[in-house]
Parts: structure tokens; sequence; C-alpha cells
């Protein structure tokens, strides 16, 4: 008792030091309470094909199974980009590829979440909600709830993008942002009108965080900026500059599509790849210092199937590919319990077989990067103590 | 203006226009266009859609050609304003709003809109190109008040669904060509209408039924060589042999399709997945049970005529209940707005639309938009909605404010809300306290 009490006050007075001694800004030293450590989680809605974009080429069964989408050997022209010998990275991941080689990239294959629904839309809600069966609310809402905002102005976690995906909502308040292009009415307006939408249940909580988020993000990211034809590029880099403020949301979700390619894969699959590539730099970029304390988790709601279809296509399957990323992540590898292209390997005889639990991997980034304490994890993902968290995922 | 006439006009229709007087017997307001509609609307057909496209590709590869060809140094000559293909998109879509501001039968044309989105198709996929209205003409405004059956059919041998979902390229691995040629089946029709169309992940099939009716729908293609293009039967691509799907047989040849796709649409399972999301949509986004079951009911009595099950749908008594639940979707947001204004230039609502994130024909997935308030009351979204309310405000030329509010609210406006108009500090910023109000941000 007196030992709690002791080291309440004890830091009580170092925040109260902190305040003191950076120049007045009490503001910096409680973020800092608040924890320095950014999550940013990617959805990759529509499947993105594992098995293409990380190609296990030294596999033997490759040819067989899908020869129309081979791409060359590393160190071919236009040939698959290294990862250590036995997978290549798809050539337009030049800048995953990059934070490869410096350890920030750690790519996990043969992964997939609990269900097996063929479905995307079934198989998005339940990659979101993080469990076996259908919920209203999103794992990383739920993480959130444990990580309260400290000092007052911003939210823990913000959705970029117009609206907010499953994995977002829930009791947890989010900001949300979007870059403008309207005209916007006088504060006093907004008000008056937060006023009027106080009294109905679903409109006035979400009025009120749209005027506060606007507020903030108008506050640090100034008006009028450039237009951007890449969404996803525009998006990513706003994410960035807003997770880098000091009294910044520390959790973002966005989400790009384009993975659902049925037909004529190796030309539909290059522009979402080439949007992913340098809206992960740009997320970089603008992160600045920050990026050493980010972890970026890129997930899709399945993989696709091991065989090409009849039109140089693939189709709805299981295992895949998720990517770590950021400068708080120990890369620099491929993390696969690699269960082979045989036809026992496969799942089915069709796709290929998931050996790891997607949960595993984002109850570890909740425990060992947000550190979060056990049951704010177990609350992110019910009914899962079997999934144990994948360790040495992120730095020490 | 009595209660059930504005719950008639909002919750079945887009809102009243700009000085219309209110139903004054609701229900049978809604009967009427049931049926006696209006003449349908006119627009490129199939063949002139695709032309668009193929025309646009050709033009794009000769200017390539050209610049290639051109000597170092020398600009290449400056494209030609708009292709022939985003031209007609941009007709079509002014077409589409003019419509929808202009008509008299609000109910009628909801109904197309919903079934538009539950058979979703997306200039997404480039290849779909300005074939979705044509979808909406030839497959779906035809069957509106018919048998589902009908519709189903028509929307899926559709190009736009063809071409959309891949089924044009999908090939019977033991067909003719599939012999020849090292090219085979695509699932992705198959699935989305088993799970999106008709029987839904509850209907119970499994990955065998999707495989074995992707081989039924091989042969159904799209002509895109010469005109008139459109619809083609190539038996060439067809798989051989009976399918079971379901545990039924079917037999090989251009008859299958239809007799599968008949099969169904008329199966229990997918008279439930309809009676929910019409439930959904036109009443509450958690459907009560007793209005699905009688939605249900009603679909299996008659074999699947919409007519009746959309009277049954009026008569429900939930279908009439105040508050307004649901959440209007940007779409009926940006055309409510307009039609109470009075505005009728169509391009404010297709720029509304895309403002607002539900622009034309671009649904992200073959499962639609979404029909609830918890999808799009995102707190941004809906500051988008005030700021876009705003804007057009601004370029509105002169308002009777009462009117205005008249048509937007009708008996629903509150105290609270008549009294902001009052002290707002301009008409401008009135129809923005007006357009931003929960009453009209509700149907």
């Amino acid at each position: 008792m007196s030992h709690a009490s002791f080291s309440l006050s004890r830091r009580g007075l170092l925040l109260g030091l902190g305040a003191t001694f950076v120049l007045g800004s009490s503001r910096l030293a409680l973020a800092q309470a608040a924890g320095e450590r950014r999550l940013v989680v990617v959805l990759l809605r529509g499947a993105m094909d594992g098995l293409f974009v990380v190609q296990p080429y030294a596999d033997p069964n490759m040819a067989e199974l899908r020869a129309p989408l081979l791409l060359p050997e590393p160190g071919q022209e236009g040939g698959l980009l290294d990862l250590g010998g036995r997978f290549g990275l798809h050539p337009a991941l030049a800048e995953l590829h990059a934070l490869y080689r410096q350890d920030q990239a750690l790519i996990l294959h043969a992964v997939a979440g609990p269900y097996r629904s063929r479905s995307h839309f079934e198989a998005q809600d339940l990659l979101e909600g993080g469990a076996e069966q259908r919920l209203t609310s999103g794992w990383l809402n739920r993480a959130l709830q444990a990580m309260p905002a400290a000092n007052g102005q911003a939210r823990t976690g913000l959705a970029v993008g117009t609206g907010v995906p499953l994995l977002l909502r829930g009791p947890a308040q989010v900001g949300s942002y979007a870059p403008p292009g309207l005209e916007q009415p006088s504060p006093d307006v907004m008000h008056r009108l937060a006023a009027l939408q106080q009294a109905d249940p679903l409109l006035g909580p979400v009025f009120q965080e749209g005027l506060r988020a606007r507020g903030y993000a108008a506050d640090r990211l100034g008006q009028g900026a450039e237009p951007e034809r890449n969404g996803f590029l525009r998006l990513a880099a706003a994410a960035g500059r807003l997770l880098a403020q000091p009294d910044g949301p520390r959790v973002a979700a966005l989400e790009i599509g384009g993975w659902d390619t049925h037909a004529q894969q190796i030309n539909r699959i290059q522009q979402p790849l080439q949007a992913l590539d340098s809206g992960i730099a740009e997320l970089r970029r603008n992160l600045g210092a920050a990026w050493a304390d980010t972890a970026v988790l890129v997930v899709t709601e399945f993989g696709r199937t091991a065989r090409a279809n009849g039109n140089r296509g693939t189709d709805h399957g299981t295992g895949g590919v998720a990517f770590l990323l950021g400068g708080a992540v120990a890369g620099g590898r491929v993390l696969a319990d690699w269960p082979g292209l045989t036809r026992d390997g496969l799942l089915d005889n069709r796709d290929l077989r998931p050996t790891t639990d997607l949960r595993a991997i984002a109850k570890a980034l909740l425990r060992d990067h947000l550190r979060l304490p056990g049951r704010a994890v177990a609350q992110a993902f019910p009914e899962s103590g079997a999934v144990q968290p994948l360790r040495g995922l992120v730095r020490a | 203006m009595s209660i059930r006439s504005h719950i008639a006009v909002v919750r079945f229709g887009y809102g009243l226009r700009l000085g219309e007087p209110p139903p004054s017997d609701p229900v049978a307001w809604l009967e009427e266009q049931l049926v006696r509609p209006a003449a349908a609307p006119e627009g490129a057909s199939t063949s002139e859609a695709i032309a668009a496209r193929e025309e646009t590709i050709a033009r794009r590869r000769a200017a390539q050609r050209q610049a290639r060809e051109q000597p170092p140094g020398i600009a290449p000559p400056a494209p030609e304003g708009r292709s022939p293909l985003a031209r007609l998109a941009r007709e079509e879509g002014l077409a589409w709003a003019q419509w929808r501001l202009a008509t008299s039968q609000p109910f009628r044309e909801r109904l197309v809109d919903f079934w538009m989105n539950h058979f979703t198709v997306s200039r997404r996929a480039g290849a779909v190109g300005a074939l979705p209205p044509t979808l909406e003409r030839e497959a779906i405004r035809p069957h509106l008040t018919g048998r589902f059956a009908d519709m189903l059919v028509a929307a899926t041998r559709h190009p736009a669904m063809l071409i959309y979902l891949d089924n044009h390229s999908s090939i019977g691995p033991n067909s003719r060509l599939g012999q020849r040629r090292n090219r085979g089946l695509n699932e992705n029709l198959a699935r989305e209408v088993l799970e999106l169309h008709t029987l839904s992940p509850a209907g119970g099939y499994t990955q065998g039924d999707v495989q074995e009716f992707a081989k039924v729908l091989t042969g159904w293609s799209v002509n895109m060589d010469n005109p008139p293009y459109g619809f083609i039967w190539r038996p060439e691509m067809h798989e051989p042999g009976p399918k079971t799907l379901l545990g039924r047989r079917f037999p090989e040849g251009p008859e299958s399709q239809e007799q599968v796709l008949r099969f169904l649409a008329t199966h229990p399972a997918t008279w439930r997945h309809l009676a929910v999301k019409l439930a959904r949509h036109f009443v509450d986004d958690d459907p009560p049970p007793e209005a699905v079951r009688a939605l249900e009911a009603a679909l299996r009595r008659t074999e699947g005529d919409l007519g009746a099950t959309y009277r049954v749908l009026i008569a429900l008594p939930q279908a009439w209940d105040p508050p307004l639940s649901k959440l209007r979707s940007p779409q009926d947001f940006v055309l409510a707005l307009l039609r109470a204004t009075g505005e009728r230039r169509p391009n404010a609502a297709v720029t509304g639309l895309a403002a607002l994130g539900q622009p034309l024909w671009t649904a992200p997935q073959p499962n639609g938009w979404a029909d609830t308030g918890r999808a799009w009351a995102a707190p941004e979204a809906i500051m988008r909605r005030v700021e876009w309310a705003y804007t057009q405000a601004g370029r509105m030329e002169q308002t009777d404010m009462a009117e205005v509010v008249e048509a937007a609210l009708g008996p629903f406006a509150r105290a609270e809300t008549v009294a902001a108009l009052r002290g707002a500090g301009s008409p401008r910023e009135a129809l923005t306290l007006l357009f931003g109000s929960p009453e009209f941000m509700r149907r």
C-alpha cells in the first residue's frame, strides 16, 4: 500500500518536473505518458494473392500450379526481389523491399484468420471483428478501450478515409480524417447543428466527434492541401502527419481495394501494388522520427487459390500473406511454417494451407508493441486463449 | 401534412419536390405507382455502350502509335476532349439524376435503385464501362413488378454482369476451347449469384456447388468483337456433361443456365434472403422479425411475384411506425435535398454523390453499397453532408424558406429546429441548419 502511494506520488512529481522543464509544455509530458508507440493497420480489401506477391519460387510445385502467374526469379530482368533464397517479392514493392533490407519489414506467409469462409464480405467482417463469429465491433476498437486519450485533445484511434471500417467501430470513440474539398460553414453554424443533433442517439455523438476531428485536423494540417490523384497515397501521407504529432492519435486504420484479381492478374494487381508501396513510403516519410516507434500491419481477408484459374487469375482461397513494417519491427526475414504446395500440403487440394493464425500476429502487437495488459488483449480477441501471440515480432 | 403522408414520401420515395402537395391517401399513392408505370427512361443500348468503350480503346492505341512515331522534339497533338466512353458515361449520369429529380413515381425509382444495388455492377472494374445503366433499363425495369426469377435471369445474362463478374471469359476445361487452350473456369459469377443474389451463405451451398454452377454458366459470354455487340452463347466454351448442384442434376447445353437460375430463384433460402433485404431497406436496419416473415411468406405464396410482395411491404404496420429510424444514404440525402430546394440541374446531384462518398455505379465490391446507418454515420461523412449542403445552399438564387421547410421536413420539424432556422444569420445558413438537422438526415 505504502509502496503504491509512493510510486504514484513519485510519478506525479516527475510529470510535474517534465512539464516545467520541457518549455512549459505539459502536453508533451502527458503525451509521453500515453506512450510513443504507433500501430497502423492497413486492410487490403478483395483478397490479395499472397502466393503471387510473395512467391515461393523455390517450391517445386509452383510451375505446375500457376505457370501463367510466375515471375522471373531474382536477378533476372523484371524478376522477383530476393527475400533470402526461398521467397521473392513482387517487383512493384520496391519500397517494401528496401525496408526488408533495413530489417524493417517482416513477411508472414501461410497465414489466415480462424474462419474458412471464402466469401469476401463475411471474411472481412470476421477479420475486422476478431472472432470466429460476426461481431458488431472491431478488435482494434476493443483494444483502444485500454488506451484512453491522455491529453484531452486527440483520440487515440483514427480512421483515415470517409468511412469508419468495422475494425474501428465499437464502444471506444475514434476520430476520422479525410482530405477536405467542400466549402465550410462558420463554426457557429456547426455548433448550432451539434446542439440540434444532441438528442439523436446515432448522430449526436458522431457529429460531436466530426467537429472535434475537423478542428483538430485543420489545426495541424492546414487548409488547402495539394490535390493528389492517388487516394491511398494522400490518405497515407495525412495519417503519417497526424500520427507524428506529439498529441496526435497513436492507432490508425486505412484501407485499399482492388485485390480481387479473378482475371488478368499480372496486369490488374499492378496498380494496387504500386499504390500500397508508394503509400507505405509516404506514411514513413511523414511519420519522420516517429517511424522508429511504429508498426504497420498489412492484412487481407484471405489468400487465393493455389492454382491459376482459366483467366490467368485466381479465385478465393485461404492462406496468404501479411506484412509487418516499421522501425519497431524485428524484420528482414520471412516467417513461415511452410506447408508446401503438394496435393496433401494444400488445404482441400486447392488453397495454401494456413499454418499461422492472424490473431497470433495481432495479439503479439497488442501485447509486445502497444504493451497492453493481458485482459485487454483477451477483450480484443475473445475466445482465443488457444492462440498464443507470436514472440519476437517487434524489437524489445 | 399528415405523419403518414410524410412517411410515405421519405421512406418509400426521395422526399417531396418544392411545391409538390403531399399525397392525401399515402397507400393508394404507392399502389398506383406499382400498377400504372410512367414511360420508362431512354438511353444507349448495350451495343452502343460497348461500342463507346471499344472506340475509346482504339483511339488511345492510335494516339500511342502516333506518339511513338513522332520525331523527337516535336510535341504530340493534344488529345481531343472527352473520350467516347467518358462522354457517354457523363450523359448517362446526368440522365440518371434528371430522371430522379423530376419523377412523380419515386417509389418505383427507389425499387429500381434497390435492385440495382442487389445486382451490383461497378465501374471500378474498367471493362464495365458505361454498361450499368443499360442493365437498369434492360434487366431491372422490365421486371420491376414481375417475377424475381425473370429479373434474376435477365440480370445474370446481361453483358454488364457477365463482364463485371468475369463469366464472359470463363471456359469449361473440357470444352472444345478449353482442350485447345490452357485456360479454364472462373468461379466469380457463380459464387456471387449464390451468395449475394439468391441463397446467401445461410442457404448452405458448398465449394463444390460453386464449381458446378460455374461449369453450368460457361458459354454465357459477350460479343465484343463486332457490332451489334452484346450477349452471345459460345458453345465452344461450354463445359460438356451434366452437372450436380445442391443435389440436383442439370443437363449440359444452352438451356441449363436458366434452369439453374430459376431453381435458385425459387429456393426457400432465396425468399428469406430477399425478405430480410427488403425489410432492412424499407423498414429498419434491424428488420423486425414479423416484417421479414410476412415478406417471406408473400414471396413463397406468390412464387416470387415482386408486385404482390411490395403490396405486402406497404401494408406492414412496421413500415409506418414513426420515428424515422433509417439514416438516409448519401444518394437519398442528395436527391431529397435537391428535390426540396427545387434544383433541376442534374450535375449538382452527380457531383454531390461523389462528394459524399457514393459516386454513381462505383460500389467498391459486388455486395453493393451498405444499407445501414452504422455504415454511413462516420463523423467525417456527416461533416461532409453539412458542408455539401452549405456549398449547395450558396448556389441557390432565391428561396421561400417556409416552402422548403415544408417539403423537407413536413410534420417532423421539431420546435428547436424551427427556432434555430429563425435565428440563422442568413438564408444560406438556415438551409444548412435545415439539411443538417437530424430530422432531415433520417428516413
